[in-house]
């Protein structure tokens, strides 16, 4: 059911998608393959792939700039020409897919000298130094620079900007003095995330990406997700970075610094530091931030299995009212809300659904209420003396604690939203050689955490996190009668759109924290529950667009919703570059760290149950929860105000 | 806006996606009816139509802000386009430039302030042979002199209509 | 207000209505498509692929619905041709499309006119009209049971970049006019990823007239290479301006001598995209194997600041190209940067050979044909007139 809703849809215009000729199934066949000779090297070819690819197959490097793994091939930048023999022009090797054998050369004269203008032209209106930038060793451009020695500005360098920096949003700062008009955003934008805020506009010299009208991006229906800024080759876009105001804080003796870390960024914060993707830092960056002068570091896992109490709760209560009680209107499925991306964009998109998606706050909210109430009296401590810092792999983040109704303590619950990214260069402005560091163990009393929240950070874990609680606090069997290992693997992997049913054969006792809100489970005995799981707003489009046609998508009951691809692993906070599989290989970390977790199951995290005895002594979706650990939506709407 | 206003050209762009289709190759024909009818295609027309065809509003702003005949900003009732390309600058596009100038009383990018001339380049209308060429709205004229200026902005001021009236104070002003 | 402007009786006036599309209803698709073969028509647009080919690789393309796109998005400088076909010779248009549709196998026929023409649109309406009401369009045409074809019109919105095939096709889908990558080609992949046929206005009547008076006339007709006759858009420093009608293969001096212009220091073939020819060259043959046009002519007469001509060119391109490439979207404020050097006699040699440079990197690494003949203007204006761009003082009159 799932395969035609993970079919494209692309929407790029076809100027900007290069042509795609299907693979043929059996690359035996005759025709299948095609002979190039690149450089006077033969290498064999499947039909219709791009000379790009192929040049990449015989070990010959053609540079790129526009085109990105994760998107259409636009053949626009024209970096990476090369000249093909018989042919008057230079070709687009990133958009030239072949079909007949052809005679290539990478790097002739003309081809070097027509990619050193190239460089030279976009580097004659690319304002700024190199050492005054954010991305300075991390830059496509600077590297094509590098490559083709570039030792002075053939055609000018600007010498003050042309635009002003857009610095409206919590979370993404566009400074198009940089922009060398690739359009990977555009194409990330509006292709791959189906948000659609940014395009090009005017034409000619004038060109320019914008948002609609130029407003700024706080304005237009912009989600946060920062994919744009994982793809853009230059400076041009960045996170709203808070640094500066966090290491203030650090040094202000008065204060107390917390900060929580999500499974996510310590998957990949390696490749800041040089490792390949898919070694995670876990214990070393626990020691490195307090080697920073953080005074606490908390595992964001510990409040990603409270989610799994409270948004359990809050299902099993939803399907108690449909199956059991029948009062009232019922609002199913239930969406997961602890994907700001994701929240923001139905708000935009799909306002009418708000009932839908769960009213648990997501992990990091939970975290800061809790830390500035729970935590603080506990600690004797002053909640206004205390800074909360979360570590997310996220853009969005920056947005949602900066959402108004996020003060439930009484406080700003969490102060600052700091990506992967940024704290790889507190860690580094603070001379530490991370992979280096000895491993050491989270503070009490929020150090606890299970293998259920460390999969939050990748696509299908929320998922696969309530599960296992579910099957073992619904049927009261154990996960591992039904999933080897308690690896529910359908809902593992890259699908955009994934889909599980579940029969409920028998159910168990009522355990005793869930008590005051059911009597038992009967109405769930024989009921097969259906879930789905999707990542990146694209496939979020896809399912919510199925659901209001009632689609089939519309008879489940709960669904997992990420905005990034790939969940949070390919957050618009992590380490750039990104691709399908630098995610797989951060996805894989995450899980191998699952699996070592002594207990992998949320229900089973005892600070979580003592947080419960001791504090939200009414037990999920209690009056105490509800006050701290739950929230309401806006609906935004698509309308853009003049 | 008023909102009687946005409401008319809400339900004129419905009509206008009866006739040319509810898919993306009918955005241009629209933007060209919205164009002609309302001298420029507002912020709200760009939304609606946006939502109406399944698309964003930034995409239809990229595509208006793309072709020169559409624009965001209004415009006047007529709008003057004088042929800049070189046959036409060969035949004295400057010396007519400076005349429409000069009679308009605003430069090139501008519309007068009662709303019934834009002044704009144009780029090869395609009457070389009969160059200095310009267009007002869809009527070519060719072979124009300065002296000829006046006389083409008089036939348009006496083309305005029922117009007319209502804004006799201001045409001492244009 | 448009006076009329042929300089001599054109072939089109000559070719009896309807002629060429029984002709060619008559004949197996086979046939017809190796008739415009072996009359060796290239597109008169300009960039010159023959028209038989294109119509055949249509025709095998598999698809139940294809298109006959004709382009009449005239939006090069100094051309005007295509506006006095449609104005005078409508009929021999829609006819060449209809043929085509017949050759390829398609129902659907669209006339792109650029906005800058929308005052011939009524005239064009009441011309297709008058062709439904014969039976000439629609249902079972010219009494070819099972052929059905017809005609719309769509407008385009001021931009010169249209009037490249893959952007034009961009335009009628909604979206920005700018270029596509090739491969694909419109004949296999074009107007909603069907095969569709995009030809110049000209090319079409040239289909028609060739169908009625034989594949032979046209073939014995100019040079081996480039058959046939070819209307040219004649304007600049000459007597007699217009549209004239000349076999391929004339010379720049015979035509100035035929439209009044031979005391002309040079001139531009092919508008602004096209080349500037001085006139120690006017020896040379208007063909696609020499200098290749779409049928613009411009005449520079002997006070003409050649520095001048180049700046308006760049200006044009400056501003009409699509802005996706960066060869174009930022190789052409390059060379305008250069020609404003060259006006205040601060541009170096060294500097002026490297834009030169540029501008061969533009003809060879831009996505679109118009990107890579933008810098054409400007690199044979400097290859030909360096001594009247260089060293000039401050305020010096031109």
């Amino acid at each position: 059911m799932a395969d035609n809703l993970n079919d494209s849809t692309s929407r790029a215009p076809v100027s900007q998608t290069g042509h795609v000729i299907p693979p043929v199934d059996d690359e035996g066949m005759i025709g299948a393959r095609v002979t190039l000779t690149i450089d006077g090297q033969e290498v064999k070819v499947p039909l219709g792939t791009t000379i790009h690819d192929a040049a990449k197959r015989a070990g010959i490097h053609i540079p790129t700039l526009c085109a990105h793994p994760d998107l259409c091939m636009a053949g626009l930048c024209r970096v990476c020409v090369v000249e093909v023999e018989g042919m008057r022009t230079l070709q687009a090797s990133c958009a030239y897919p072949v079909s007949q054998p052809m005679k290539i050369h990478t790097h002739t004269r003309k081809v070097r000298q027509a990619r050193r203008h190239i460089i030279d032209l976009m580097l004659s209106h690319h304002y700024g130094e190199c050492y005054a930038c954010g991305r300075n060793n991390n830059c496509e451009l600077q590297t094509l620079a590098k490559e083709y020695g570039v030792d002075f500005f053939r055609f000018g360098h600007p010498d003050k900007p042309m635009y002003a920096k857009d610095e409206s949003s919590h979370s993404v700062i566009r400074d198009m003095n940089k922009c060398v008009l690739c359009r990977r955003c555009v194409r990330t934008c509006i292709d791959l995330q189906e948000v659609g805020c940014l395009e090009a506009v005017d034409r000619g010299d004038k060109t320019k990406i914008a948002t609609f009208m130029d407003k700024p991006l706080a304005d237009v229906v912009c989600i946060n997700c920062g994919q744009c800024i994982n793809r853009c080759p230059t400076g041009a876009l960045r996170a709203n970075d808070p640094t500066d105001e966090i290491w203030a804080a650090i040094d202000d003796p008065k204060k107390h610094v917390v900060i929580q870390t999500a499974p996510a960024p310590r998957a990949a914060i390696g490749e800041c530091f040089g490792l390949e993707p898919g070694h995670p830092l876990t214990f070393e960056l626990n020691t490195a931030m307090k080697l920073c002068g953080f005074d606490k570091v908390f595992d964001t896992n510990f409040t990603a299995d409270l989610t799994i109490f409270e948004e359990g709760a809050e299902l099993l209560l939803r399907l108690q009212d449909a199956l059991k009680t029948k009062k009232g209107p019922v609002f199913l499925p239930q969406f997961t809300s602890c994907s700001p991306g994701w929240v923001k964009y139905l708000e935009h998109f799909y306002p009418e659904y708000i009932p839908n998606l769960s009213s648990a706050k997501s992990p990091q909210q939970m975290f800061g209420a809790v830390i500035k109430t729970y935590y603080a009296q506990l600690n004797n401590l002053d909640p206004k003396d205390i800074v909360t810092v979360a570590l997310m792999p996220c853009s969005a983040k920056k947005f949602e604690c900066n959402r108004p109704e996020m003060t439930d303590s009484g406080f700003k619950d969490v102060d600052y939203g700091l990506t992967t990214r940024e704290l790889a260069k507190m860690i580094q402005e603070a001379g530490i050689d991370l992979p280096k560091m000895a491993k050491s163990d989270f503070d009490s009393p929020f150090g606890s955490a299970t293998g259920s929240g460390v999969i939050f950070g990748t696509t299908g874990g929320v998922m696969e996190a309530a599960l296992r609680t579910v099957i073992e606090l619904v049927v009261g069997i154990k996960v591992e009668n039904l999933f080897d290992h308690a690896d529910i693997i359908p809902l593992r992997g890259m699908d955009g759109i994934k889909y599980v049913e579940l029969t409920i054969p028998s159910v168990g006792e009522v355990p005793a924290i869930l008590k005051p809100l059911f009597e038992s489970w009967d109405f769930l005995k024989g009921v097969t529950v259906k879930v789905a799981v999707a990542h990146g707003t694209a496939n979020a489009h896809k399912v919510m667009e199925d659901l209001k046609n009632g689609g089939p998508l519309s008879q489940c009951h709960f669904i997992e919703f990420m905005g990034c691809p790939g969940g949070c692993i390919g957050g618009g906070g992590q380490p750039i570059p990104t691709s399908q599989e630098i995610r797989e290989a951060r996805a894989k970390a995450i899980y191998a760290e699952d699996s070592a977790y002594p207990i992998r199951k949320s229900h089973e995290n005892p600070a979580v149950l003592e947080l419960y005895t001791k504090f939200l002594t009414e037990g999920p979706c209690g009056h105490k929860s509800h006050k701290l650990l739950h929230t309401h939506y806006t609906p935004r709407g698509k309308y853009i105000a003049e | 806006m008023l909102v009687t206003e946005q409401e008319r050209l809400k339900s004129d762009i419905g009509t206008w996606l009866e006739r040319y289709g509810r898919d993306r190759s009918a955005l241009i024909p629209v933007l060209q009816e919205i164009q002609k009818k309302y001298t420029r295609i507002s912020e709200y027309g760009m939304q609606v139509l946006a939502d109406q065809l399944g698309i964003h509003p930034v995409e239809v702003y990229s595509v208006v802000s793309f072709y020169a005949f559409l624009d965001h900003k209004p415009k006047g009732k007529f709008v003057i386009r004088l042929c800049r390309t070189v046959s036409c600058d060969m035949q004295g596009k400057a010396r007519v430039a400076q005349q429409l100038e000069s009679d308009l009383g605003i430069t090139f990018g501008e519309t007068t302030s009662d709303g019934k001339f834009s002044l704009e380049w144009a780029n090869c209308l395609g009457m070389c042979d009969q160059g200095p060429a310009l267009l007002v709205n869809d009527i070519v004229y060719t072979r124009v002199t300065p002296a000829m200026v006046n006389d083409i902005l008089e036939t348009c001021r006496k083309t305005f209509g029922v117009y007319a009236l209502e804004s006799t104070h201001e045409e001492g002003h244009a | 207000m448009i006076t009329p402007n042929h300089k001599a009786p054109l072939t089109f006036a000559t070719i009896e209505p309807d002629a060429g599309l029984k002709a060619a209803l008559a004949k197996p698709r086979v046939d017809l498509i190796a008739e415009i073969t072996a009359s060796q028509l290239k597109g008169r647009g300009g960039a010159g692929f023959p028209t038989g080919v294109k119509w055949n690789l249509a025709a095998a393309a598999q698809a139940d619905t294809k298109y006959v796109i004709c382009n009449a998005d005239e939006g090069e400088p100094g051309t005007f041709k295509d506006r006095v076909l449609l104005s005078d010779h409508a009929d021999l248009v829609f006819e060449g499309m209809t043929i085509g549709g017949y050759a390829i196998g398609s129902k659907i026929g669209i006339l792109y006119l650029r906005g800058e023409y929308t005052y011939l649109r009524a005239h064009l309406d009441a011309v297709l009209a008058a062709r439904r009401a014969k039976g000439l369009l629609g249902k079972n045409v010219a009494g070819k049971q099972g052929f059905e074809f017809d005609i719309q019109i769509r407008m385009g919105s001021g931009a010169y970049v249209c009037g490249e095939e893959t952007a034009l096709i961009e335009s009628l889908e909604g979206h920005r006019g700018e270029p596509r990558n090739r491969p694909p080609f419109p004949v296999d992949t074009g107007l909603n990823k069907l095969p569709s046929v995009v030809n110049n206005v000209e090319t079409f009547a040239w289909v028609t007239s060739i169908l009625v008076k034989g594949s032979a006339w046209f073939k014995a007709i100019g040079t081996q290479r480039s058959t046939g006759l070819k209307i040219f858009s004649v304007s600049g420093d000459c007597k007699q301006p217009g549209i004239y009608e000349f076999p391929m293969g004339i010379t720049v001096a015979k035509m100035l001598e035929a439209v009044g212009g031979s005391d002309a220091k040079a001139v531009q073939i092919g508008g602004a995209s096209g080349h500037c020819v001085p006139a120690s060259e006017f020896g040379r043959v208007i063909a696609f194997e020499d200098v290749s046009t779409g049928g613009s002519v411009i005449v520079f007469g002997a006070h003409r600041d050649m520095l001048h001509v180049a700046k308006n060119f760049l200006e044009f391109f400056v501003e009409e190209s699509c802005g996706q490439c960066t060869p174009c979207r930022d190789g052409n404020p390059k060379l305008l940067g250069g020609v404003e050097l060259l006006e205040q006699g601060r541009c170096s040699m060294r500097y002026l050979n490297e834009l030169s440079s540029l501008g061969e990197t533009m003809q060879i690494a831009s996505k679109c044909g118009l990107g890579q003949s933008a810098p054409n203007a400007f690199l044979s204006i400097v290859k030909h007139f360096k001594d009247e761009l260089m060293g000039r003082t401050q305020g010096e009159a031109h």
